[in-house]
């Protein structure tokens, strides 16, 4: 390869990235880090990061793991079937109708939660309706079911893309040599469809849980200030407390579970393809 | 039967997925500000959302800085990309290694970060910060849909051009850049929606004083909704839309010409 006349060249294009990732990349994250595992006056502790362990801590994080869990979950269980519907139309690229279903998500993310603090508060639309029908009225908002309303509301799109994606991808004539092989349509699908679309899966549930265990906006307009999670926390520590070391400390507790989660996901990625 | 069941799935999705969005639209028409009672047909909202000078401002705030960093971003991914050619591959990898960890990382944790070097900077929180703060989480996403271009450029084509005589930045230009084009198009597409739509890391990023229309909204939602927000949403929705539309005819139209 002639590109360039030689490496100093390349590297000299790059460097400008460079400097920058160092920058705003780098350097920050180890900010937090450093803030994290030190205490006001300068001095090591774990002290921040073993704060999450206190009881009213604990109980954010296991709660956000817990939402985050089930969000994810209902999303993987609209969408597959959602993503096997569409891929059996045989569409062609770019087709009106899946777009159709991913269109929410360029809609401003706060207005797509707002949407569902109108429908579900006291005096709102839903209950204006079933009061209409003289139906029993409900009371979901400020619960943790409003919560996990609307976090599949808004990452359900991140769930449907990838997995339609991975399932469009997969060879039909695959399928078809199950099937001239006697394979039943149930086993084709456990032994040919899903273990084919495992990457797609797995990149949903990434993209779900991930924002769904952090958010911090969901939580306090569809949750009320009572039910806090562990992004709530982190942000009342940046925003109102202004402790920061407490904050970091916690928010590196977040990036271990990020770090946990990627690392399962290679792991069943690479088992997927070895098999 | 099975086709109908399948059809029905789909209109269940999409009514879940569309019906919100509609009573938002149909609420931002009615007079009455309860949500519960429907008070008549009225414009008021629309009018009285477009003279409101905070909305104006931070709306301008967000389209400049979704622009501004759209382009910032392009410009350094895609030439940090093409470098990548010419860099070794333990180099390349590091590199991309750092690229993904803020499309890895929780938004939360992007922003707080970014938070702490400003303020251990000094820097003043604003217009700029989030700038700053955009561009950094804009480029890994032209990057990601760059490089897979760059990997497939024909070199031989390149070599070509040279054999016959062109020069080198001419080669580059009439050879290699029309094939990693279409990705410098979807990867500034998708940096610009993403700074679009980002509230986390703006959120950490802005200071006091500053709004995006996204921090806009949620400082808003949290003194209790107006229905100017509604009818807010129904603009943002049909432009949506329209874009969409555009987009669609924009490629059948080019192939139609060839």
């Amino acid at each position: 390869m002639k590109l360039f006349k030689s490496n100093k060249s390349a590297g000299l294009m790059a460097s400008p990235y460079i400097a920058w990732a160092l920058i705003f990349i780098v350097i920050p994250l180890c900010m937090v880090i450093y803030y994290g595992i030190t205490s006001a006056d300068g001095n090591l502790t774990i002290e921040n990061i073993a704060t999450i362990f206190k009881p009213g801590f604990f109980k954010a994080l296991k709660r956000s793991v817990f939402l985050a869990l089930i969000s994810t979950f209902v999303c993987f269980i609209l969408s597959y079937p959602l993503g096997m519907i569409l891929s059996s139309m045989k569409l062609k690229k770019n087709a009106y109708i899946v777009t159709l279903f991913i269109l929410p998500m360029w809609m401003n993310f706060l207005l797509r939660t707002l949407t569902w603090m109108t429908l579900l508060e006291k005096k709102g639309v839903i209950n204006t309706i079933f009061e209409f029908m003289h139906l029993p009225t409900i009371s979901i908002i400020n619960t943790q079911g409003a919560i996990v309303l609307g976090m599949v509301y808004n990452f359900l799109p991140f769930m449907i893309l990838p997995i339609y994606n991975s399932l469009n991808r997969i060879d039909e004539n695959v399928i078809n040599a199950a099937r001239d092989l006697g394979a039943d349509s149930l086993q084709t699908f456990w032994r040919i469809t899903l273990p084919l679309s495992m990457p797609g899966i797995l990149s949903g549930i990434t993209m779900v849980f991930i924002p769904a265990l952090t958010t911090f906006a969901i939580s306090s307009m569809l949750g009320g200030s009572k039910i806090l999670l562990i992004g709530n926390v982190i942000e009342q520590e940046f925003t109102q407390l202004y402790d920061w070391h407490l904050g970091s400390g916690l928010s590196i507790v977040l990036m271990i579970f990020i770090f946990i989660n990627m690392i399962i996901e290679n792991l069943a990625d690479k088992g997927g393809v070895n098999k | 039967m099975k086709k109908i069941l399948e059809r029905i799935y789909l209109a269940i999705i999409l009514i879940f997925m569309y019906a919100p969005i509609f009573t938002l639209i149909v609420l931002s028409f009615n007079s009455s500000k309860s949500r519960a009672k429907w008070g008549g047909f009225t414009l008021k909202w629309y009018t009285q959302l477009l003279s409101d000078e905070a909305v104006a401002s931070a709306l301008f705030n967000t389209l400049a800085i979704a622009i501004l960093s759209t382009i910032f971003a392009t410009i350094i991914g895609t030439f940090t990309c093409i470098a990548m050619i010419g860099l070794s591959a333990k180099v390349r990898s590091i590199l991309m290694g750092i690229t993904n960890i803020p499309m890895i990382n929780a938004d939360i944790v992007t922003g707080i970060s970014l938070m702490l070097l400003f303020r251990f900077l000094h820097i003043g929180s604003g217009f700029g910060t989030i700038l700053l703060a955009h561009i950094t989480f804009n480029i890994p996403f032209v990057m990601l849909s760059v490089m897979p271009r760059v990997k497939n450029i024909n070199f031989y084509v390149y070599e070509a051009a040279l054999d016959l005589g062109a020069s080198r930045s001419y080669a580059f230009f009439k050879t290699i850049l029309p094939d990693i084009v279409p990705g410098i198009v979807s990867g500034a597409l998708m940096a610009f929606t993403m700074s679009l739509d980002d509230f986390i890391i703006t959120y950490f990023t802005k200071g006091s004083g500053f709004e995006t229309l996204s921090t806009l909204i949620y400082n808003e939602v949290k003194r209790g909704i107006q229905p100017e927000i509604y009818a807010l949403s129904a603009i943002i929705f049909i432009v949506v839309l329209a874009l969409l539309f555009i987009s669609y005819r924009a490629p059948m139209s080019k192939a139609k010409d060839n």
